[in-house]
């Protein structure tokens, strides 16, 4: 009797054991078929996911001999597939491509040698006449370029509704000319009883807007100058903009930390809140809603940033050492090419990096992004990974949340010298 | 104990495999963890030096890491304090039997099923700063209740934010403290309860004078628990709030460190929260030793 | 005075039902009366959070606004606010669309892990308390040291062991680290509940002949049970609760449902709390039906334990 109760405990175990052994791997490598690319991204879901669904079928057209495995890994806006990326290449076993934000963000990679040189890969395609020459210039570093982006995005939006304004008795359709005109506008909009004339929510949403600030106040040349030291953090163009990005938030709702970015866009949809700085991505937002460009809510530049683009893109890289070269490069033939780029923009809510794309083809605000982007100044997002690598970048994320609870303009300012300095070295 | 390696070579090596497997996956790696901690690996890449307490050196005297160390120390001081009173309360509520105890105890002790990631996603509504017309969760209840003066920021307070994510860990683990008070209560000879009340005791001075007094194992045994748990915190954090500065506590920080590549931080961060808890551990473990000793 | 071992000592071997639970007076003086209204209160403050579950699951994302937030559903689950919009089931069925792979996955690792930790940390336990050998107290502090470290302070080289063994990011590496990391408190756990097994027994095996593991098959794993019940059920709980393993070790398409559920009640791009409330309450379910269905025994075994 007892025999048997140890026997059964033993055999429930060991076939558990069994069963776990038997779960199948979440990622399948098969290297023995040579013509399949690995795409690793965090395109799990919503309408990223609707992107990346469009694209593969512009891959299959052109490319039908190459079968397309997706290893995209879901959860935490990126970090989850970011920490499972980090493992792969340590552990040399790399994808044959992957998603990161171009720019700054590949920093890493590259000090790593984990990344190759596509500077031939864009002379050979035309990327070099495709895309615009100031994005080139920031996807450049040390001479060489190590992705290819797939779509852009615009961080230096504001989001306005239309009727909250009006109510107020401003007029929707002419931004305001800098910060000072801004913030005058928003004293207004509070004087008539709106509480949250400006929405804001967690941490990154607050380095969105003060890195609005800080261009709207050094102007694009010298706000790229941050990046790499020729601007410093300690100057007047840097104190003005702490100061005004303070006065910023005595206009802003109460619960913004930790509240997510589209529940304080929400308050925009709902007429709760005047302004929203918020990347395009929000579009989705108010499509969802059923509102109308123009009628219920319009854009602008950042009051003070007119002219300028801040750019984040979504980009393809080549692993060093990635098990189907070939078919890799096909990949990002693909996505770089005009009828890849426009599938992927149109679906997923962003614009081509081509300058070639038909504006037309596109919803209202996309067709503004358009203009903006070949006609404007381009410099890259801090708060999206193109200005700054991650380590400076999560330093930078801590300071300004603490002055959100402090108000120390002092003590931010210290803590972004010394993040600089950690980073530049 | 009989001598020989035939009567202590099985029982030892029957314990052997968790000796070797602890050995390795504890204290090896706690081992590896310290190594890197003095290192200067900041990066993807591999290569790095030997830089003795330097990193140490340097959080200690960060003004981030001492806010997480100060979030933390209040964590765990509103989180200690609330279980232990609830639980104690609970506990000699229940001590005396009531009807439907089991009703009860059951209701007080279920919370610590669900999951700190479970709890996180209703905690976080419960726990919403926004105030007045906007107010929604315990805000919102305090407003139609009439008690409009009790809204507050929660965790978004300046200083006693940390006190209100304890509160969903007190919701979780009073029951767990009171189920342990309430073994001690019961524990409490009947005969001491008997000689007691023949001396004239009245209740009140019986709790005081005898009950009590023979609950301070239990006591100490619940404070390290719980104060062990708390320096563990990482999932309601991260359910609550993600990782932002006003919550950020050090298993946080090392989450961000970790994910921005920079391993010697992290396992710095790791190393000296290994210490802050060892200062509860050892004690109470070198306590225990001893007392086994004692018993033989 | 012996220090109490802590948590949660195991019953002696009795009658599963026998708690001392001294007989209720029925005397209702007013000192009574308070202290069933302050019982009462609690429940309902305790319960607060489970109703908020409940009613935010079954309500629409429309309808999930501030001014409504405490409020019943105002329609019925089956009813959108606009005409094919969504509904409060849509809530249910998309967070168990969400949730359901992850669910299996997890029974995979949980039942397991709770299995094979008991059982190793009872023959642990076994061999520390009554079939003892020199310095087993030593060999005690020592495993027992494991189970109050701060996982952090192994988590970055465990991820890099990870790493170049080349271990998957599922269930299957989760289950190993559970069971090792489970072992020292199983291990407590018997070791206390076998100290009321008295030391004659053994004596009595001894002399009959029988070796240790004998001994332990015919005499002491029978008796065993009660400490079964709570290890497995601690066992179960932490490895399916458990978050900080999984968010290192594993991903969302081969990890278990706290990771599901926090990419469920986060990951979203805009977000829906009726679908995170629902998905909260699914993965919640397991355990709840475990205290629900066991909880009796498990607390038997915590409150009657070797307290003295």
């Amino acid at each position: 009797m007892r025999k048997r109760r140890l026997s059964l405990i033993a055999g429930v175990a060991l076939a558990g054991l069994t069963l776990a052994g038997c779960s199948p791997a979440s990622e399948s490598t098969d290297t023995a078929n040579a013509d399949q690319v690995e795409v690793f991204t965090w395109w799990a879901s919503g309408s990223e996911k609707v992107g990346l669904d469009a694209l593969v079928g512009v891959f299959n057209e052109q490319y039908p001999d190459v079968e397309f495995n997706n290893a995209a890994v879901a959860g935490g806006a990126g970090s989850n597939a970011k920490a499972a990326l980090a493992s792969r290449l340590e552990a040399n076993n790399p994808p044959d491509t992957f998603q990161a934000h171009a720019g700054a963000e590949l920093t890493d990679y590259v000090a790593a040698g984990q990344l190759q040189d596509l500077s031939s890969f864009y002379a050979d395609n035309g990327l070099n006449e495709a895309f615009p020459a100031t994005l080139i210039d920031q996807l450049t570093s040390d001479g060489k370029i190590y992705s290819v982006p797939s779509n852009i995005h615009r961080a230096n939006v504001t989001w306005v509704n239309i009727s909250v304004l009006e109510d107020a008795g401003i007029d929707p359709t002419v931004a305001p000319a800098d910060m000072d005109a801004w913030i005058a506008d928003l004293q207004k909009l509070k004087d008539s009883g709106v509480s949250t004339p400006l929405s804001l929510g967690t941490e990154w949403t607050q380095m969105q807007l003060l890195e609005n600030v800080l261009i709207a106040d050094l102007g694009a040349e010298d706000y790229s100058g941050l990046w790499d030291g020729t601007t410093p953090w300690d100057g007047p163009g840097v104190a003005t903009a702490v100061d005004h990005y303070g006065q910023l938030l005595d206009f802003v709702n109460s619960d913004y930390v930790g509240l997510d970015w589209d529940a304080a866009m929400q308050l925009v949809l709902d007429g709760n809140a005047g302004y929203n700085v918020m990347g395009d991505w929000a579009e989705a937002a108010f499509a969802q809603a059923g509102q109308t460009y123009d009628t219920e809510y319009t854009t602008w530049a950042t009051p003070g940033t007119d002219g300028i683009f801040d750019f984040l893109a979504d980009s393809f890289t080549l692993p060093v050492g990635a098990p189907h070269e070939t078919a890799a490069i096909d990949w990002l033939k693909t996505i770089s090419s005009a009828d890849g780029q426009k599938a992927f923009n149109i679906a997923k809510g962003s614009i081509p990096a081509r300058t070639d794309a038909v504006a037309a083809d596109y919803p209202a605000y996309q067709q503004t992004a358009i203009k903006s982007f070949s006609e404007d100044t381009v410099v890259s997002s801090l708060a999206h990974g193109a200005a700054a690598p991650g380590s400076w970048s999560a330093d930078l994320s801590s300071a300004i949340g603490k002055f959100g609870s402090d108000r120390d303009g002092d003590a931010l300012i210290s803590a972004m010298v010394a993040a600089a300095s950690s980073a530049l070295g | 104990m009989r001598k020989g390696v035939r009567n202590w070579g099985p029982p030892l090596l029957l314990v052997s495999p968790t000796i070797i497997i602890l050995g390795i996956f504890v204290y090896g790696l706690i081992a590896a963890n310290i190594q890197v901690s003095t290192t200067n690996r900041h990066s993807l890449s591999p290569e790095s030096d030997f830089v003795g307490l330097e990193n140490y050196v340097a959080l200690l005297n960060e003004d981030r890491f001492l806010h997480s160390l100060f979030n933390l120390v209040m964590f765990t001081v509103v989180f200690i304090a609330g279980t232990m009173l609830f639980g104690f309360i609970w506990a000699w509520m229940l001590d005396k039997g009531v009807s439907a105890e089991g009703i009860f105890r059951s209701v007080y002790l279920f919370p610590m099923a669900i999951s700190f990631v479970a709890s996180g996603v209703v905690w976080r509504w419960l726990l919403n700063s926004a105030e007045g017309d906007r107010a929604s969760g315990l805000n919102r209840i305090f407003e139609s209740l009439g008690l409009g003066f009790l809204q507050n920021a929660w965790w978004n307070e300046p200083i006693w934010g940390m006190a209100a994510i304890a509160m969903p860990a007190i919701w979780q683990l009073s029951g767990y403290v009171m189920a342990l008070f309430l073994a001690g209560f019961r524990g409490v000879p009947q005969e001491l309860r008997e000689a007691a009340r023949m001396d004239g005791a009245s209740e009140w001075k019986l709790y005081r004078y005898v009950v009590f007094p023979q609950l301070s194992p239990i006591a100490l045994s619940a404070l390290i628990i719980v104060s062990h748990m708390s320096l563990k915190v990482f999932d309601l954090i991260m359910s609550i709030t993600g990782s932002i500065y006003q919550t950020e506590v050090p298993a946080t920080y090392m989450w961000v460190t970790l994910t921005s590549n920079d391993y010697a931080k992290s396992a710095t961060i790791a190393t000296i929260l290994l210490l802050l808890a060892s200062l509860f551990i050892i004690p109470y473990l070198i306590q225990t030793w001893r007392s086994e000793k004692a018993n033989r | 005075m012996t220090v109490t071992e802590e948590a949660p000592p195991a019953a002696r071997p009795q009658p599963a039902s026998g708690l001392r639970t001294p007989k209720p007076v029925r005397r209702f003086t007013m000192g009574r009366t308070l202290k069933y209204a302050l019982l009462i209160v609690f429940v309902f403050v305790v319960l607060i959070p489970v109703y908020v579950l409940i009613v935010t699951s079954f309500k629409p994302p429309a309808d999930v606004t501030a001014s409504t937030s405490w409020g019943l559903p105002v329609r019925w689950p089956w009813e959108s606010v606009a005409p094919g919009g969504p509904t409060g089931f849509d809530n249910w069925t998309g967070a168990w669309t969400a949730l359901a792979p992850a669910l299996g996955r997890t029974f995979l690792l949980a039942i397991p892990a709770a299995l094979i930790s008991s059982f190793i940390g009872a023959m642990n336990g076994f061999v520390l308390s009554r079939w003892r050998f020199p310095h087993a107290d030593i060999v005690f502090t020592f495993i027992l040291f494991g189970m109050f470290i701060p996982y952090q302070a192994i988590m970055t080289p465990l991820v890099q062991m990870k790493t170049s063994l080349g271990l998957p990011s599922d269930i299957s590496t989760l289950l190993m680290v559970h069971i090792i990391y489970g072992l020292p408190i199983c291990t407590l756990i018997f070791r206390n509940y076998y100290v009321s097994i008295p030391m004659e027994l053994m004596e009595a095996s001894r002399m009959d002949g029988a070796g240790m593991l004998r001994t332990f098959a015919s005499i002491v794993l029978p008796l065993s049970v009660p400490g079964f019940v709570v290890t497995i059920i601690w066992q179960f709980t932490n490895a399916w609760n458990d978050f900080l393993f999984a968010m290192f070790l594993s991903d969302t398409g081969g990890g278990p449902v706290s990771l599901a559920l926090n990419n469920l009640a986060q990951g979203a791009q805009l977000a829906n709390y009726g679908t995170a409330m629902a998905g909260a309450l699914i993965a919640s379910l397991p355990t709840l039906l475990v205290y629900i269905i066991l909880g009796k025994y498990f607390i038997g075994g915590l409150m009657s334990g070797s307290v003295k």
